[in-house]
């Protein structure tokens, strides 16, 4: 599949944070682009460099950020060495966040109304205008009696009605890349099939890109075209949600595809897992991050394989990427 | 809001009635006889059993204590017995310098310390946060009766800036300020560095809720997030210190008084121990005692004001 224009090129990007017992490689040498109005999910479990790579793309790194290369070019301008007044300028302008946890992402003591209206403040139009816009937004995302709801603070929502909250507010920004950071793993299963369809019919509306975060595979499928899939800090493979979900190259992606329980028919006692741990990010072993739990290892896994491109778009960073094909 | 406001304020009336009924049985405790201390040793036994009559005292103690409260309740809080002038009248008359001490003392510490406290947290770690933080520290360690007589030696009796005694002649509030300055400085300077330490805290615990990561992605301004964002959260756990503060000041007041030979309560209920007046002390202690209720409830109120979550929760 090819790569439309683009709208982000993260390119060999690499992040790493101080901690007491050494640098911590939080991303390393990451690549991904996004053309413009693309839906991109980024699978991972805990701990692989998600949350990092969007603080990256937001310009919101932690203090201990200690090392930062590579380059994010959004919209043809990079964002690594960018100025904060700049990168402020992008937040909540052109790029916009939705984050995990709905309960906690709202503030408690300010009204949905005027959190919503603050966050409009670059809008040359009057208050009334942007209650009216914030009305109609909430509207957007289905919200009961929206009007009269403006006074009301978040302990007053529910889980689900937050988060709509949420990605009203962030649509109301008319960003060019929605960046949703694992939007429905606080739901239950029912909303998270709501706020998806929300979310896939917004983007619609507005034409903006999504980049996905996620660990639900099925999330991903159903809404995304093209996913990365990241483990400890790397991409090991990109492509087409076809091509991953039905061609999968890297063994990380295949154990990963064999433990999603929406892909397991038969009855099990025990659910398959990936054995072993994240590797230590700080003394990062030499050769293939995924060396020690990788079921297919052999010799050459030694060595730091290279990136095989498998198709247009498909490319997983694995010695045998050629070998492990699907039968 | 109107709900919680009436709840508190029934709450606060029933702990002010509890306190009182508490205080006036507390009188039954007192060791000795009272006719005995208060009509000296010379009077003889006939005098003692009329005054006992008199006063009440031959009574069952229940009856006592009902009786009490039943005169507090009309605002009757017996007669001082050296002047035998009202003790309702002699209280409220010192009332105003205990408060207007007071009130210069937790504004000035308020104004000082909550943007100490900010500025510390937004530039956590910095050497301008290390400094506020040795400053904080020994602002607390220093007692504010150390503050005063040091204070006092230097401020007035060596540089000459302040006066030493008094409150100021009546009818010139400029005067009575800067009769105000060192008393002030010494009760509030604790409150300086106790105030800085608990808004940093709270700040930084609200700077790392989510919801602040959700108002820096919109691209808010950090001026908004920090005044508007966080220290409205993190302001509430401050207020409602101040307001036991703010009755527990009125100890702090007792050493001010004294040693700046200031007319207030906390003078009042000092020299009436020292003469065993003793229903000038209950009357004072009364009164202080209604005043701190009253400061718990302006401070709850106002952290309902602002916090929404503690409105539907009572």
């Amino acid at each position: 599949m090819a790569e439309p224009e683009g709208l982000l090129d993260i390119d060999n990007l690499s992040v790493s944070f101080r901690t007491p017992r050494g640098d911590l490689q939080a991303l390393r040498n990451v690549s991904l682009k996004m053309g413009k109005g693309e839906i991109v999910g980024v699978i991972g479990e805990s701990g692989c460099g998600k949350s990092t790579l969007i603080n990256s793309i937001i310009g919101l790194l932690p203090a201990n950020t200690c090392a930062l290369s590579g380059h994010i070019r959004f919209a043809g301008e990079d964002i690594v060495g960018m100025a904060d007044r700049d990168l402020r300028r992008l937040r909540g302008e052109r790029i916009t966040t939705i984050f995990q946890d709905p309960m906690t992402a709202l503030n408690p003591v300010l009204s949905i109304g005027t959190q919503m209206t603050a966050i409009q403040y670059r809008r040359n139009s009057s208050p009334r205008e942007k209650q009216r816009r914030t009305v109609e937004f909430l509207e957007k995302v289905r919200m009961p009696d929206a009007e009269k709801r403006l006074g009301q603070y978040p302990h007053q929502f529910s889980g689900g009605m937050r988060q709509r909250i949420c990605i009203a507010m962030a649509l109301l920004t008319e960003p060019d890349l929605l960046i949703a950071d694992e939007p429905t793993t606080a739901l239950d299963a029912t909303l998270e099939v709501q706020v998806i369809r929300l979310l896939r019919e917004l983007q619609r509306d507005i034409g903006c890109s999504v980049l996905f975060i996620s660990h639900h595979l099925g999330a991903v499928a159903e809404l995304c075209e093209r996913v990365a899939i990241m483990y400890a800090g790397e991409v090991v493979e990109q492509g087409s949600v076809r091509d991953i979900f039905r061609d999968p190259r890297h063994p990380y992606t295949r154990k990963l595809l064999e433990c999603d329980p929406g892909r397991i028919l038969e009855l099990r006692a025990v659910m398959p897992t990936i054995g072993g741990d994240l590797p230590d990010l700080v003394h990062i072993p030499k050769g293939c991050i995924f060396r020690e739990r990788c079921p297919d290892r052999f010799e050459r896994c030694s060595e730091r394989p290279p990136v095989e491109t498998i198709r247009a778009g498909h490319r997983a960073a694995c010695h045998k990427a050629r070998e492990l094909a699907n039968p | 809001m109107l709900a919680y406001a009436l709840k508190r304020t029934g709450l606060a009336v029933i702990i002010t009635a509890i306190s009182l009924i508490l205080l006036i049985s507390m009188i039954q405790f007192i060791p000795g006889d009272p006719a005995a201390v208060l009509l000296g040793p010379l009077a003889s036994p006939e005098m003692r059993e009329l005054f006992k009559q008199q006063m009440g005292l031959d009574q069952p103690a229940i009856i006592q204590i009902a009786r009490f409260f039943g005169r507090v309740l009309t605002g009757d809080l017996g007669t001082d017995v050296l002047t035998n002038r009202s003790v309702l009248i002699t209280v409220v008359e010192q009332l105003p310098y205990t408060l207007a001490l007071i009130a210069t003392s937790i504004g000035w510490s308020a104004l000082l310390g909550i943007p100490l406290g900010c500025f510390a947290a937004v530039y956590r770690g910095s050497l301008a946060d290390r400094i506020v933080g040795v400053l904080s520290v020994s602002s607390i360690a220093l007692p504010s009766f150390v503050v005063a007589v040091y204070g006092l030696l230097l401020f007035s009796v060596r540089l000459g800036w302040f006066p030493t005694i008094g409150a100021g002649d009546t009818g010139a509030p400029l005067d009575q300020l800067y009769h105000l300055v060192l008393p002030s400085l010494a009760v509030g300077l604790g409150w300086v560095g106790y105030l800085a330490r608990m808004v940093r805290a709270s700040m930084l615990e609200v700077l790392s809720e989510n919801h602040i990561r959700l108002a820096r992605a919109f691209g808010l301004q950090e001026r908004t997030i920090t005044y508007q964002y966080a220290l409205k959260i993190a302001i509430i756990p401050t207020i409602v210190i101040l307001g036991m503060g703010v009755g527990n000041m009125i100890s702090s007041a007792v050493f001010a008084e004294i040693v700046f030979a200031r007319p207030g309560v906390g003078r009042l209920i000092f020299d009436a121990i020292s003469t065993r007046n003793y229903p000038v002390v209950m009357g004072a202690v009364m009164i202080t005692t209604g005043f701190y209720v009253l400061c718990t409830l302006a401070a709850d109120l106002i952290a309902a004001g602002l916090d929404p979550r503690v409105r539907s929760a009572l």
